[in-house]
């Protein structure tokens, strides 16, 4: 670790907490429907929108009608999705003619991750889909599922502040709202800057190029396998090109990273060239991660009519944050003892450490940082394969999906996911003094707190049941491609990557069988609106309530007290849960590392 | 219910018009009329013949050039820029132990005595690395002299010439881009015909 590395690590803070109150400001008057200095452009395009799709904007809705509205505007667009991977041969925008995707499990798999801002892949993106399906289908969906959960964090928060309504807002004017106020300018003005960077960004053909270097491989026979003539010397064909991908990136990359879904247009993500090419573009992709959850806080705090409070839940998420970058940072940049005389000193002139996966430009400590962030939101993009990760720099993702990435976290998941745990919080202590919980003038009562419960035990039962079928059939071991506990974390990895709605992975783990890819469908699904669900209920439930102004026998939720609570029931909600399951797979791993066993 | 199912259809079709054509497109072409080099992958020519981009790695194997990252992109060699990808190795996987203990033996029998930065015995993230560390070129440097006939003051300012460091003196690690030294090498001095 060095003091470069740590002075990264706190200017990327230093820049959250700086975009937290303008950006929690700006979204308070959006979703209050008040005048900003872009409606004259924007105000237009959102009549439109409506009249062409019959919105009628002053209507409001129960929770109940805002969850069907928002469950037939997931289903219609998935099946949208579906339907044009299934036939994008016959749709423009294909310069290298992909046929339609196949099988059907790959694309209900894609369709379910990408509607439920999973973005879990299963396919590799050059060599898959065409620019129409990128663009149309995936890219659009970057859009529509982060706006979905903008707009249900919103009605969770309205759900808090309004008191004796029936009404949480109406889910198409929360949406289309986010969409054109809160993601679209960003992501026009941020692609151009990447595009500044060298992410590309256009709709030619790849490029064919002529090596500097032609080069000597190994012919592969029709059978797949390297080929050998009759005295069993292998038959070496000569590379003279290189195939270069190209493609519309820079429009998708930022909605990637802005509306936290992490679906990388290339294979590699972030760590290719094309999608982050330099230092700079790494710190914007990090910031465009955090900037919406961060600003959620805010917007809690504002519309809650108690500032102090977002700035409590604020507190602990970058408390969280700290810890996990940490653990990561110091994990990777030990490197490997394995690998005996290989200098891994971080130096002026290398950064040292476990560079498996990991490219030049970042090191160890944006790969440490991004991975960190990443998973603290529900992102699931990277510039580093987590796979490859020492087996406690990989628990750190791990472990912050785990959590249900509430630290920062997901567009709008991220927030209502932490109010979860704060309900949870409040209902702790009011336990611990025996009285009836409130939190925020509102008593917390039996539904609300068995609603919260549903949403605790869904996650994790989900992911435990599909990892331990996996682990037991072949059709789930097969799958592995590091052997030992690190198999294992594989398998768990993907299937708390999909309820979490992160999709990062832990690469290795071959995914496109059927098994894989119709239980990570379902994982990603039920992870999606067994949590959106129960959570609107909450906040219909609370909305309807009275006032109660605080007593001298209130739990304040605005003191660093609540924020060490409330960072004790998500440790011990989230981590306690899993404990088993990670002692066996990277704890298990880092013990018999260190007594120099290998697999 | 059925309101909410023509605006669900409605809505799906406008959004993506919207979201998924127009707005690609009106970035496509702002960038190709504000960066049109970026846009297009920074493409480098040589002779009339496009022989790369700056910014995605190739495979150099030959003695007399700077050798890139190992790559798992692709088959061979990799550096496959249709198909981008990592090792996915994990740290406990004997075939990682074995691959880089191989490539320890053979990066010490070109320059013994000095410690193999680690930059050079891994797979890069992309399997594209367009760089390897400064301390990966200056490893090289002993065995890019011999082969060229180029006194090691001449190798080490072309590297100098191609090493980018942190953005700001803050972000990122230093690096050198290795197809623009392997280019500078080549119009230096041709290696002798073989």
């Amino acid at each position: 670790m060095t003091a470069n590395g740590w002075l990264q690590i706190v200017i990327f803070l230093a820049l959250i907490l700086a975009v937290t109150k303008p950006m929690g400001v700006f979204m308070t008057r959006v979703f209050n429907r008040e005048r900003t200095f872009m409606d004259p452009v924007l105000r237009p395009i959102e009549r439109l929108i409506y009249r062409l799709t019959g919105v009628d904007e002053n209507h409001d809705m129960r929770w109940t009608e805002y969850a069907f509205a928002m469950l037939l505007f997931s289903a219609v667009s998935m099946l949208l999705l579906y339907l044009m991977q299934r036939v994008q041969g016959h749709l423009p925008f294909n310069p290298q003619k992909f046929a339609g995707v196949t099988p059907e499990h790959l694309a209900f798999n894609t369709a379910a991750s990408f509607t439920t801002n999973t973005n879990w892949q299963a396919y590799s993106g050059e060599s898959t889909m065409s620019y129409f399906t990128q663009m149309a289908g995936l890219a659009f969906h970057n859009f529509a599922s982060a706006a979905t959960g903008i707009a249900l964090a919103i009605a969770f928060i309205r759900g808090i502040a309004r008191r004796q309504m029936q009404t949480i807002g109406n889910f198409w004017v929360d949406m289309v709202r986010s969409c054109l106020w809160v993601l679209l300018p960003f992501c026009i003005v941020g692609a151009l800057v990447l595009v500044s960077q060298g992410v590309v960004q256009n709709l030619r053909p790849y490029d064919t190029v002529k090596l500097l270097e032609p080069q000597q491989v190994q012919h592969v026979g029709a059978d797949g396998k390297p080929a050998v003539d009759a005295k069993g010397k292998p038959v070496m064909d000569t590379v003279t090109t290189q195939t270069i991908a190209q493609g519309p990136v820079a429009s998708q990359e930022i909605i990637k990273e802005f509306g936290t879904n992490g679906g990388g247009f290339f294979n590699a993500n972030s760590a290719h060239p094309f999608e982050n090419p330099t230092p700079f573009s790494n710190l914007l992709e990090m910031f465009a991660i955090f900037t919406i959850g961060a600003g959620l806080t805010y917007t809690l705090g504002r519309m809650a009519g108690s500032q102090r409070h977002g700035w409590a839940v604020w507190a602990a998420m970058a408390i969280l944050f700290l810890v996990g970058v940490t653990v990561a940072y110091w994990a990777e940049a030990r490197g490997n003892p394995l690998l005996a005389g290989v200098n891994q000193q971080a130096t002026a002139t290398q950064p040292g450490g476990n560079m498996e996966g990991k490219e030049v430009r970042f090191g160890i400590t944006n790969s440490a940082l991004f991975a960190t962030v990443t998973t603290d939101a529900s992102c699931g993009a990277i510039n580093g394969w987590h796979d490859s990760f020492m087996p406690l720099g990989g628990m750190v993702p791990l472990v912050n999906i785990m959590l249900s990435e509430v630290i920062f976290g997901g567009v709008g998941s991220g927030l209502y996911g932490i109010l979860i745990y704060v309900v949870l919080t409040v209902f702790i202590a009011g336990l611990m003094v025996g009285r009836t919980p409130e939190y925020l003038g509102k008593k917390i009562e039996a539904y609300d707190v068995k609603m919260a419960m549903l949403v605790a035990l869904v996650f994790p039962l989900v992911i435990l049941i599909f990892t331990g079928i996996s682990s037991i059939n072949g059709f789930g071991t097969s799958a592995i491609s590091n052997p030992g506990p690190h198999g294992f974390s594989q398998m768990l990895y993907a299937f708390v990557s999909g309820a979490g709605n992160n999709g990062s992975a832990f690469g290795g783990l071959s995914a496109n069988t059927l098994w894989y890819n119709t239980t990570m469908g379902f994982d990603m699904l039920i992870g999606r609106f067994l949590m959106m669900i129960p959570m609107l209920a909450i906040a219909g439930n609370l909305a309807q309530k009275k006032y109660v102004p605080p007593s001298l026998g209130t739990f304040p939720v605005t003191t660093p007290l609540f924020t060490v609570l409330l960072i004790g029931v998500i440790l011990i909600v989230g981590a306690l849960t899993f404990f088993p399951a990670l002692s066996l797979g990277p704890i298990l791993e880092h013990l018999l590392l260190a007594a120099g066993k290998t697999f | 219910m059925k309101q909410n199912l023509k605006i669900a259809i409605l809505m799906t079709i406008v959004t993506t018009v919207l979201l998924g054509l127009i707005y690609p497109l009106v970035v496509t072409g702002l960038a190709q009329l504000l960066f049109r080099d970026k846009a297009n992958g920074q493409l480098v020519s040589r002779n009339g013949q496009v022989i790369g981009s700056r910014i995605i790695g190739q495979a150099f194997v030959g003695p007399g050039y700077l050798h890139s990252r190992l790559s798992a992109a692709g088959a061979g060699n990799g550096y496959d820029a249709a198909n981008s990808g990592g090792s996915n190795l994990g740290p406990t996987n004997q075939h990682l132990i074995d691959r880089v203990k191989a490539d320890i033996a053979r990066l010490q029998a070109e320059n013994p005595g000095q410690p193999v930065p680690v930059d050079l015995v891994t797979t890069s993230a992309s399997g594209l690395d367009p760089d390897v560390s400064p301390a990966g070129a200056e490893f090289q440097v002993p065995r890019i002299t011999r082969e060229r006939g180029l006194s090691e003051s001449q190798v080490r300012q072309i590297i100098q010439q191609h090493t980018e460091q942190r953005t700001w003196g803050l972000l990122g690690e230093p690096r050198v881009n290795v197809l623009e030294v392997n280019l500078a090498l080549d119009q230096a001095k041709a290696m002798a015909a073989k």
